[in-house]
């Protein structure tokens, strides 16, 4: 399958970025391309611009800055999954990665092109509003930091302006355990539900994906188990009808209320490991 | 029409210079302006990695690559990483476990292999096959397969001593 049509440039710094993105309103930031390029070959995107950031300094890394771990955008998959940074500062991730694609797709995809596309199936949306990440946005007149709860819009949409870069993933250290459970679609292994939970001093984070048109918190559930000690019993008493069917994704797969359960068994099941 | 690059692509050892749209795939690159066809196009949509190839050493679907994304990197495809006589390891197990039917899946495959054991070279049977996740057998089924990939550990990590069994 080919593409439409489209000119190409390799962006050498963000600012070189973001003044291409200025001067071709209707070009696409390329750092993997690994959703972006299979939605080109079905002509679902034809942009008459490709920006590659995939080669910006400024996106690329893993650093520590005091208690907070900072994942350049354009960071690949692959080198999360095998980051010491991340393993100790957020395992959620360590955890969550294996289970987005493949080798193949994880050498090439990263965590910003798929954050930014906000599938609603995606698995990583849900353990950035668990962790209580926060996305870095830089635009022409300056940056802005989001929180995960108010980056996740819709489906496929996110809190990103008309010209404006996701750059960097602000994820507090080790903000308590963690665990990710996951019903995986039979054939794209996208999540069909995704639970991912941390359990930390202030209470329990939790959040789904694949239920709904965005990945979403489990309030409910958070509320449930504030100031309750973490065991079998109150696991149980607390993962029960979490969300409502109604408004929740269904497909040949999945009916609405099927999800619905899931999210209930899911979430019993990441809790239960952190007991 | 779209501005036409000039990239320098260094495919299994060899510089090339090319002028390509740059909608051209690496996939296409390699099959249609070096006639490389070892490669196959499979299900062209990123899933069955029949187009495996390393690019600067890690193993990607190369019918999800612009070629223009490949400039200044290298390039191992099938026919690069091993020669008749001097068979890869994973190409010799292929061959002596019988790791395919068909053979479509098996360029990607192999691709897939030597890249599994080039970051963990004593896989258990469970890390092979999720390490295979990304290629799809539609005939043999996955077992010689996984068989291939333990002999070409053993091989490798020198706990086989097999000949040249594959010579010819």
């Amino acid at each position: 399958m080919y593409t439409a049509e489209f000119d190409y440039k390799k962006a050498s710094s963000l600012q070189d970025a973001l003044s291409l993105l200025q001067q071709h309103p209707d070009a696409k930031l390329l750092a993997g391309g690994h959703s972006l390029i299979p939605a080109m070959k079905l002509r679902l995107a034809a942009p008459s611009l490709l920006i590659d950031i995939s080669k910006v300094p400024e996106l690329r890394g893993v650093r520590m800055e005091g208690n907070t771990l900072i994942i350049g955008a354009a960071t690949t998959y692959h080198e999360l999954e095998t980051n010491d940074l991340v393993r100790k500062a957020a395992p959620l991730l360590t955890e969550v990665i294996p289970h987005i694609g493949d080798p193949m797709v994880r050498h090439r995809g990263t965590i910003g092109g798929s954050l930014s596309h906000a599938d609603p199936a995606a698995d990583l949306p849900a353990a950035m509003l668990a962790l209580g990440a926060q996305m870095k946005i830089q635009g022409r007149s300056g940056s802005r930091v989001v929180d995960a709860d108010q980056f996740f819009q819709g489906m496929f949409s996110t809190a990103l302006g008309e010209g404006e870069i996701l750059t960097e993933i602000h994820i507090p250290a080790l903000s308590g355990r963690q665990a990710y459970e996951k019903f995986p679609h039979p054939a794209s292994r996208y999540a069909v539900v995704g639970v991912a939970v941390v359990a930390g001093p202030e209470g329990v984070r939790a959040a789904v994906t694949g239920a709904g048109e965005h990945a979403l918190r489990l309030s409910r559930l958070e509320q449930a188990l504030a100031g309750k000690p973490l065991n079998a019993e109150t696991i149980a008493a607390a993962c029960q009808n979490l969300l409502s069917a109604e408004g929740l994704n269904h497909d040949l797969v999945a009916s609405a209320e099927y999800r619905a359960h899931l999210v209930d068994v899911l979430a019993k099941r990441a809790l239960l490991r952190l007991v | 029409m779209a501005d036409k690059a000039t990239v320098h692509i260094t495919v299994n050892g060899q510089p090339h210079t090319s002028e390509v749209e740059p909608r051209l795939l690496l996939v296409h690159y390699l099959r249609e302006h070096l006639g490389l066809t070892g490669t196959h196009v499979g299900c062209d949509t990123s899933q069955c990695g029949a187009c495996t190839v390393h690019l600067d050493g890690q193993a990607v679907k190369s019918c999800t690559v612009f070629a223009v994304q490949a400039d200044g990197s290298s390039v191992t495809t099938i026919e690069g990483i091993g020669a008749m006589g001097h068979l890869h390891p994973v190409q010799e197990g292929f061959w002596e476990m019988h790791g395919l039917q068909c053979g479509f899946c098996t360029p990607g495959m192999i691709m897939a292999a030597a890249d599994l054991l080039n970051h963990n070279p004593n896989p258990s049977e469970e890390e092979i096959r999720h390490g295979l996740e990304g290629n799809y057998c539609r005939c043999t089924g996955y077992h010689n397969i996984v068989r291939a990939v333990q002999y070409a550990a053993d091989k490798m990590s020198g706990k086989k001593s097999v000949g040249a069994a594959a010579d010819d």
